[in-house]
């Protein structure tokens, strides 16, 4: 086991799949030369060679668009978004064409590709540049969405991506490219759709996925403290979602409250706790609770946009809350 | 505007021309019939006009290895490919048949065993997915050249600067076709367009441009032809500003209103079909007597495919559920 940063899990995970499949290769801004602007991508462009790492010019809707028609003819490309913020320009390509061609043509067709990049919010980059925009992926059929938080996740679920016949988006975070964590040594894949219990407990679930799942941890620990045991599970895959290991979660803790980092309209988030209440409701034994972005765009100043985000403090009183223990 | 070549041509090969011109006629006529029996039913757009484009340009290509990729407007290339206009016409009624199973109907005609790969609804979103063909096309060093096909109206979208401009870098072997039918949906180009010849706009990718008369089938096969010989040859992409018209509306709820009767007729002076027709007799090519034969066996193909439509059965429920996901 050595330990490593998510952003070298991640092109560990992009040199093993390019080394095992040649029809694999990546395009984006800044990926070759400049080896990244998050250096997720650095030295593959020495190993493979300006064929399978394309530096692109900044258009995201036309790359994305000519990733989707590549793979629709038999490759299987990563697309990298410099960040999600950015992918809103491609986002015509990504629903309209990678999330339907099978569809549109009876089956007859596949479009094996990743999307990946960091979305979310990260720090002092005001409202164009920190949004959590998942709900805009996970609303639609026909795409896979993942999240992971920890470094054996990412590498995991990146290897998985590439290999699936289904357009992946993978969601990353700018803020967590440096976290480090334990990753195998021998190869591994951690499956699309099953979701991870990170903390066991026994009195409340914290429902979260990418980023926020350490302000989770670090919930779980302050509850700890003042004598309440906190079931950490990360979602990891948004789409396909594990409903099951949340609901014998929940089965067994009887209370929720779910993290979020996006705002709270339509989102996973509260879609989740719509379906704990409607799944889990005879063994609920409180209202499920929602912390997620405040509904606002995120301002540029520091104290400002950490108000904004969840935080321990605002998941410790969500948890009092549902167990009676505050009033809200 | 290239003129029509004086190339000889034997006669298999014109009247392999003017059937596939012909079946694209009598099929978007029965078409438009039985959308006026609501047998077909949302967007449904015409090709009536446009023949020689589709049948000209396919015929020059090898489908083998070559890729076709056009817009909403599909019937003619899906039949110009070959697909079986029994497919077609089953996919237009929604029956579980068609091409797509139903779920795709008149704007996603698909048949990956003939490459060709739709059949796209959104004005100008398949012109980077031609673009990414090519690509994995030299990639593979597979010997193939994508041609994509759009409209003038696509001209303007962003996705065709971002596609054009990545092609010319990448040195791509794609051939963007403009089915310059002079308008996008209502609107005149020469209302929405800074330029109305839209083969200079080539030059600012550093590609290569041509204008080309897409009311003779002739012309259209020869200059592909020639433009696909270089495309394979040398690995750049081109631009054709190919001039069109269409008869009908922009769909079937589109009366038009927005020509006169004068121009319309001033087209059709020039149909595809008549031209060839006319070349063919005065090359001894062709009698009337073998064109009413050709004629009738194209009807007759139309209502077999209204008649395959109408037998076949709806999509099961469960379907819906199907073809997502891989």
């Amino acid at each position: 086991m050595a330990e490593i940063a998510i952003r070298d899990a991640l092109r560990q995970a992009l040199e093993e799949e390019m080394k095992r499949d040649e029809r694999v290769f990546i395009m984006g801004e800044e990926v070759a030369e400049y080896n990244g602007a998050y250096k997720v991508t650095r030295g593959l462009l020495d190993t493979f060679g300006p064929k399978r790492v394309m530096d692109t010019p900044i258009a995201e809707l036309g790359f994305t668009g000519v990733g989707v028609g590549a793979a629709t003819a038999g490759l299987r490309p990563v697309v990298e978004w410099m960040t999600f913020n950015f992918a809103l320009l491609a986002l015509d390509q990504v629903i309209n064409n990678a999330a339907k061609m099978r569809h549109m043509s009876g089956g007859q067709l596949k479009c094996p590709i990743v999307f990946r990049g960091p979305n979310g919010p990260a720090e002092y980059l005001s409202s164009q540049h920190s949004q959590a925009l998942q709900s805009l992926f996970v609303h639609i059929p026909g795409l896979k969405v993942v999240a992971p938080a920890t470094a054996y996740d990412a590498k995991g679920l990146l290897k998985s991506a590439i290999r699936d016949d289904n357009p992946v988006v993978m969601l990353e975070s700018e803020m967590s490219y440096a976290w480090t964590g334990e990753v195998p040594d021998e190869e591994y894949l951690v499956p699309i759709g099953e979701a991870d219990i990170k903390r066991e407990g026994s009195d409340v679930s914290l429902i979260v996925h990418s980023k926020p799942l350490r302000v989770a941890l670090e919930a779980a620990d302050e509850l700890e403290k003042i004598g309440i045991s906190a079931e950490v599970v990360d979602l990891r895959s948004l789409r396909p979602l594990d409903e099951e290991t949340i609901y014998r979660s929940v089965r067994k803790t009887n209370r929720a409250v779910v993290i979020d980092e996006a705002w709270p309209m339509a989102s996973v988030g509260s879609h989740v706790a719509w379906l704990i209440s409607s799944n889990c409701f005879d063994e609920l034994d409180a209202q499920v609770e929602l912390v997620s972005s405040e509904d606002v765009p995120m301002p540029y100043n520091h104290t400002l946009e950490l108000a904004v985000q969840p935080s321990v403090d605002k998941i410790v009183r969500a948890v009092k809350k549902v167990s009676y223990m505050e009033q809200g | 505007m290239a003129k029509a070549k004086t190339k000889e041509y034997d006669k298999k090969f014109l009247i392999g021309l003017l059937t596939e011109m012909l079946k694209i006629r009598r099929f978007e006529e029965k078409a438009a019939q039985m959308y006026g029996l609501k047998k077909i039913g949302g967007f449904c757009h015409l090709y009536n006009g446009q023949e020689a484009v589709a049948v000209g340009s396919v015929a020059a290509l090898d489908l083998k290895r070559d890729h076709v990729l056009t817009s909403y407007r599909d019937h003619g290339h899906a039949l110009a490919v070959g697909m079986d206009p029994n497919v077609v016409m089953a996919e237009l009624f929604g029956k579980v048949t068609g091409c797509s199973r139903g779920k795709g109907g008149s704007m996603h005609m698909f048949d990956v065993e003939k490459n060709f790969l739709g059949g796209n609804g959104i004005v100008g979103a398949q012109i980077p997915v031609a673009t990414g063909v090519a690509f994995a096309s030299k990639y593979q060093e597979t010997g193939g050249v994508a041609l994509c096909f759009f409209g003038d109206g696509a001209i303007h979208q962003g996705a065709f600067h971002e596609s054009l401009n990545l092609a010319s870098v990448w040195k791509l072997p794609v051939i963007y076709i403009v089915e310059n039918n002079h308008f996008g949906m209502g609107t005149a180009v020469k209302r929405v367009s800074a330029v109305e010849d839209f083969s200079v706009k080539a030059a600012g990718y550093d590609m290569p441009g041509r204008v080309v008369n897409g009311m003779d089938v002739l012309t259209v096969y020869e200059e592909l032809g020639d433009v696909i010989e270089q495309v394979r040859k040398d690995s750049v992409p081109w631009l054709l500003d190919v001039k069109t018209y269409r008869y009908k509306g922009h769909s079937m709820s589109d009366p038009a209103k927005y020509r006169t009767k004068d121009e319309l007729e001033k087209y059709k002076e020039q149909d595809p079909i008549l031209v060839l027709k006319a070349r063919m007799l005065d090359e001894g090519h062709l009698t009337e007597d073998e064109f009413k034969k050709i004629d009738d066996g194209m009807k007759q193909l139309a209502q077999a495919s209204v008649d395959f439509a109408e037998s076949s059965e709806e999509p099961p429920l469960e379907s819906m559920y199907e073809d997502i996901y891989v």
